[in-house]
């Protein structure tokens, strides 16, 4: 095991994966080529949709490979961090809609 | 980024070719943590490479420039001082009017900047050549007002256009090709359009190059160009005929920033993970010879200007004989990754 959790060169391993699961392996890789080729959304608005989600997963390698996926389509930085954004958003609101549990949960016991 | 002087001129030391073949030999390649180009394309039965039939001549008149791009191949600018005279553009018209070639393509740094470029033009243009090239940079249009006419000279000669254009956005553009280069490449665009070049259905062709901004590998050549023609025309009513997108080489000032940016690894392993074996087939330098500023010849422009002279008995134009030269290997490194990533790479675009 290496002295870190997470290298930048282990990125250019991610295919290696099949090697100890052929099958599954090769289902996903498919599966995920057919995924971000262009259908009834663009591959670019594909791109941003991974961007923000790599974001919200907080998936280093993800960051990384549609950083420069993004770059490659044209995508501006202005355009990346709105993206960005879009995930923070749905994080925090994700947290935040939570609140009416809590709000729930004060009303019947206490309300 | 942001370069203002050649790399000769500040002397670095990947001014020095026989040094950027050095750096692109060692390391990764050396040890056998990546194949050499040479390893790779023996693997599919494409070693040595050879040409296919000679169709395109392309002739670099010389290493100035108005411009200092970040990613410039060529290490051009207003510094370099190389300049084809009007005896070897003689050579060269000899060439011309006997090649068996259908494309001419004039080439620098800014070709418009030589003394003797319109002279040249307008013999080329007697010659018959079926597609004329100039590649101009666009803002040479309105450096001064001695080429505020090129557009009319170019459509007078019927000199097909291609130029440089890295982004539909200004600060993209102007990261790689200086400040002020946008708005200049605009202007020079929209002069073209008016008098015909890029529209519809003319005949004067109008393409425009894009080269990605930093270190990565460009997207999907017919996406981008519906992306660059979508921008252009809503926010500037431009209108163009082909986007060409050309991988950067890690050659000269591209190979300085990678460098100097600690790129230089992750870049060769994207090229080489992104090596394409029908790519190989199509390769620029199997359809080209490339002419430099002093006559000698090479596969490309690549490799004029790593020094790489073609492999054959004939190196100079001045005993330019297309026969001999077309029975000759092409001589490769590993900066020919550049040309065989994902759908290939050459001058007029992908080659898949």
């Amino acid at each position: 095991m290496a002295d870190q959790y997470y290298d930048p060169k282990d990125l250019r391993k991610f295919g290696k994966i099949t090697e100890w699961s052929e099958e599954l392996g090769t289902k996903f890789f498919d599966y995920y080529s057919t995924v971000f080729e262009e259908g009834a959304l663009t591959a670019r608005e594909k791109s941003l949709i991974a961007l923000a989600v790599a974001h919200t997963e907080q998936c280093p390698y993800c960051i990384d490979a549609y950083t420069k996926d993004g770059l490659q389509k044209g995508i501006t930085k202005e355009e990346m961090m709105e993206a960005v954004h879009v995930g923070a958003a749905i994080k925090s609101g994700a947290t935040l809609v939570h609140g009416v549990m809590m709000m729930n949960k004060v009303n019947k016991l206490d309300g | 980024m942001g370069a203002t002087k050649s790399l000769q001129k500040s002397e670095n030391e990947l001014a020095d070719a026989n040094r950027q073949l050095e750096i692109l030999s060692n390391g990764i390649f050396q040890n056998g943590e990546l194949p050499t180009f040479a390893r790779k394309i023996k693997e599919s039965n494409q070693f040595p490479l050879r040409p296919r039939t000679l169709e395109i001549l392309q002739i670099n008149v010389g290493y100035m420039c108005n411009q200092v791009c970040d990613h410039c191949h060529v290490d051009a600018g207003p510094d370099r001082k190389e300049i084809m005279t009007w005896e070897t553009m003689e050579l060269c018209l000899e060439v011309i009017r006997n090649t068996g070639a259908h494309t001419l393509d004039l080439t620098g740094g800014a070709p418009e900047m030589n003394p003797h470029f319109r002279r040249f033009v307008e013999e080329a243009s007697k010659a018959g050549i079926k597609d004329f090239i100039v590649r101009s940079n666009l803002t040479i249009i309105r450096a001064n007002k001695k080429y505020y006419d090129l557009p009319e000279f170019f459509k007078k000669h019927n000199v097909h256009v291609i130029s440089s254009m890295p982004h539909w956005t200004k600060g993209k553009t102007d990261k790689q090709r200086g400040d002020g280069v946008f708005d200049k490449s605009i202007k020079a665009l929209q002069d073209l359009n008016a008098i015909g070049y890029g529209m519809p259905d003319s005949d004067l062709r109008l393409d425009l190059v894009y080269n990605p901004s930093g270190a990565f590998l460009p997207g999907d050549q017919a996406s981008m160009e519906k992306d660059f023609k979508k921008a252009l025309l809503e926010d500037f009513g431009i209108q163009f005929h082909n986007l060409f997108a050309i991988t950067n080489l890690p050659i000269a000032r591209f190979l300085d920033y990678l460098i100097a940016s600690e790129n230089y690894e992750d870049y060769m392993y994207q090229l080489v993970e992104a090596y394409n074996p029908t790519a190989v087939a199509n390769v620029m330098c199997t359809n080209t010879i490339s002419i430099s500023w002093d006559g000698w010849l090479y596969d490309c422009d690549f490799n004029q200007m790593l020094g790489l002279k073609v492999n054959s008995k004939v190196k100079h134009i001045s005993e330019y004989n297309e026969k001999v030269l077309n029975n000759r290997d092409i001589v490769i490194s590993q900066h020919c990754y550049g040309c065989t990533a994902g759908a290939g790479s050459s001058c007029q675009g992908t080659v898949t």
